[in-house]
């Protein structure tokens, strides 16, 4: 065996392991300092290489641009460049010695909604930007609805471009008045308020002197302090079975261990156990890793569970405990974002994904569409095109084992999959 | 109440493993393709997880270039013994006997990007229905628009304009026939990331990814290991220098750097003071701005 080189320290006591994960979402638009702002974050963290920079002056110069344009470093696509747009989502990632970020960058125009709405699928926490020149716009409430319908817990709304009004706290206060007012129309979630200027740097790392007036923190105090440790469902538990593994060797010859990830609640070794849809009940016999037993596990890891009575069980089933089961149903109500060109077919049939479980479903109605600029509910015109939001009513081929969107964002979201395209048609959360 | 929170390196490799079970579960015959780089090191790690106390239920498949380093060659066989996968070898040279690819020529002719010809190939021949890629989205802007599943039309060919949406945790892998999907596990990971995590698992590596002696010569600032391969134009000159390499590739692309790290804690101490990216050492990506969305859409890993 060749003599390959390993470290002798198996755990590094190094602040880099104690780091938590926060996904965040920023949306917006040409000319509101978005890139500006990303570019910052990564600046002033020095999270940008000098291949990276020296890449991006190169362009910059050749494009015969004065200053270094760090929107070049977010847009990946030759066609990104080529138009200075984002189209698509892309992903970034910085860390300080707090925590590791990753950011979905989407583009903030009405025509990339879906876009907006992929990238906070995932999210923790949305960055809603306002031109504090301009105020609360359409754009804005956009934003802060996806954000909300999404259940992105937690929204920090930077009032960029401070510097063009003179820093003045009144700007300040008006905007933070108008967007309350229009929050308080949405689901309750936890928002807060920064006056900054991206390109200046205030309050985005360091702490601004043009603005004494506000006492709150700074954009990087805030993503790297803000709570998400509830963010996850600790209560209801629900594992997807996603694999069933069966190692059928010699030494683990009765092996049936059910792989999946936890997408709520606490489970533990010994907890009496349900599986649906057969309804049989058994004990948790052994929670397995790689690297050894577990006693208990929580969303979202990704563990082995073996049980004590021998049941069949496939991909698609779900184990869950006794007395706090999910809702069980053939008939499901959604709001739904639309992602293609074609538009929703009522009395059109799709595939669909909810958790681990495959079907298939037909539209039944669609109730309303929604005016995604002033939260008013169309019913008029209930064609769901491409980046419409609206609500409407399935049915399912076989039963789903789901929770509301609100309660469980992995147990109450599904997607819709074209018949003959394959393509995902779109994204739906329970109701 | 208890602090049901996970450490950052621990959600991401929940995640990759929740990818791994995915491909397994949603397609028929996956294969890992393996360079013996760090990155599909991890990935293969991974997998081992994954699937434990079962084998991986999926092949490993190198495609050799010919101008691979031996060590890589050595750690491939090593390493594939060691977590009890099978291996595939599909060689470029093959592709070039059969004119299925053409040698480039001149001082910077690589086969980097025959490789695509290959693999393409190989994935006809193996009927591969999902192929495992270690990329990652902070490697390069092109990689960073990249899906966890990622849709391959009939030609191999990447849509980036086209992609399906990626929502939650709902993969889709449906596809027509002659189609295929690539799959990135450790979209996620960054740099340090894959260092750390190599760190706290002590994952073996191949020797070449810490210090040593080698004769070397300078192109474009960068080290590039001397062979009889390599054409050098008369004033290169080679010199012997302690270098170790960022990444692992092709031997005609990847560059050197001079460093005395010999252990894997000097190497994580030295990424994270580093200036440059290690993709910085790849005279592959250097080829144009778009140079690697142009190779994805090709079909290259």
């Amino acid at each position: 065996m060749p003599e390959h080189q390993t470290s002798n320290i198996n755990d590094q006591t190094s602040g880099y392991l104690e780091m938590d994960l926060l996904r965040f979402t920023t949306a917006g638009s040409v000319d509101d300092g978005k890139s500006t702002l990303i570019g910052r974050l990564l600046y002033d963290s020095k999270s940008i290489f000098e291949d990276q920079y020296e890449a991006v002056k190169a362009s910059s110069e050749q494009r015969g641009e004065e200053y270094v344009n760090l929107a070049l470093l977010t847009d990946g696509l030759r066609a990104e460049r080529e138009q200075g747009i984002t189209i698509d989502v892309a992903y970034r990632y910085f860390a300080t010695p707090k925590r590791k970020f990753i950011i979905a960058d989407t583009p903030g125009h009405i025509q990339y909604t879906r876009n907006m709405v992929t990238g906070a699928s995932t999210a923790n926490l949305a960055i809603v930007l306002i031109d504090a020149r301009k105020g609360v716009i359409e754009q804005t409430m956009r934003h802060a609805f996806i954000a909300s319908l999404l259940k992105i817990p937690h929204i920090v709304v930077c009032i960029n471009k401070m510097d063009l009004v003179e820093y003045k706290q009144e700007v300040f206060e008006s905007i933070k008045k108008d967007f309350e007012a229009f929050a308080s129309k949405l689901d309750s979630i936890d928002i807060n308020f920064i006056p900054i200027s991206a390109l200046n740097g205030d309050n985005v790392v360091d702490r601004s002197k043009n603005m004494d007036w506000y006492e709150g923190p700074t954009l990087l105090y805030q993503l790297e302090n803000i709570h998400i440790a509830s963010d996850h469902n600790h209560i209801d538990c629900r594992f997807p079975v996603q694999y069933v593994i069966r190692p059928m060797s010699n030494e683990y010859h009765d092996y049936r261990g059910f792989a999946g990830r936890v997408a709520g609640g606490v489970f533990q070794k010994g907890d009496k156990v349900v599986v649906l849809p057969s309804g049989f009940s058994t004990k948790i016999k052994s929670i397995d890793t790689f690297g050894g037993e577990l006693e208990e596990a929580f969303s979202p890891m990704s563990v082995t569970i073996t049980l004590e009575d021998e049941i069949d069980i496939s991909r698609g089933d779900m184990i869950v405990r006794e007395n706090n089961q999910p809702q069980i149903s053939q008939d499901i109500d959604l709001m739904i974002c639309w992602f293609n060109a074609r538009p929703l077919q009522v009395g059109g049939k799709y595939m669909l994904k909810h958790t681990s479980r495959d079907a298939r479903c037909m539209v039944k109605e669609v109730a309303y569409k929604m005016d995604i600029n002033t939260l008013h509910r169309i019913e008029d015109d209930k064609t769901l095109q491409m980046n419409d939001i609206g609500r409407i009513k399935i049915r399912t081929t076989v039963p789903l084992f789901f929770d509301e969107y609100r309660t469980n964002r992995f147990t109450g979201s599904l997607i819709l999959i074209d018949e003959a395209t394959n393509e995902t048609m779109g994204a739906g959360m329970i109701v | 109440m208890k602090n049901y929170t996970l450490k950052h390196l621990q959600e991401l490799e929940s995640e990759s493993i929740f990818i791994l079970r995915e491909v397994a579960a949603q397609f028929e015959k996956p294969v890992l393709l393996f360079s013996g780089g760090k990155d599909s090191i991890i990935v293969s790690h991974l997998a081992r997880k994954a699937f434990w106390p079962a084998k991986i239920p999926f092949p490993l498949l190198h495609i050799d270039t010919g101008h691979n380093f031996p060590e890589t060659i050595e750690y491939r066989d090593w390493w594939a013994n060691e977590i009890n996968a099978t291996v595939i070898v599909k060689y470029v040279q093959d592709s070039i006997d059969k004119g299925r690819a053409v040698e480039e020529k001149g001082i910077h002719a690589s086969r980097n990007v025959l490789q695509t010809v290959t693999l393409l190939d190989a994935i006809e021949e193996l009927k591969t229905d999902c192929a495992i890629g270690g990329a990652r989205r902070d490697e390069e802007k092109a990689r960073a628009k990249e899906r966890f599943f990622s849709h391959r039309d009939e030609f191999g060919q990447w849509d980036p304009k086209n992609q399906r949406p990626e929502l939650w945790n709902l993969f889709n892998g449906k596809k027509n026939m002659g189609e295929h999907f690539r799959a990135f596990p450790i979209s996620n990971w960054t740099e340090m990331d894959v260092w750390q995590y190599i760190l706290a698992e002590n994952i073996p590596l191949p020797k070449i990814y810490f210090s040593h002696k080698r004769k070397v010569f300078q192109r474009d600032g960068q080290w590039l290991a001397d062979f009889d391969f390599m054409v050098k134009k008369p004033t290169e000159i080679v010199e012997e220098k302690i270098i170790r390499f960022r990444t692992i590739g092709d031997i005609t692309c990847t560059g050197a750097v001079e460093s005395t790290a010999s252990t894997l804690e000097e190497v994580v101490q030295e990424v994270a003071a580093s200036r440059t990216t290690e993709r910085g050492t790849r005279a592959d990506d250097k080829r144009s701005e778009a140079a690697m969305e142009d190779r994805k859409k090709a079909g290259y890993f």
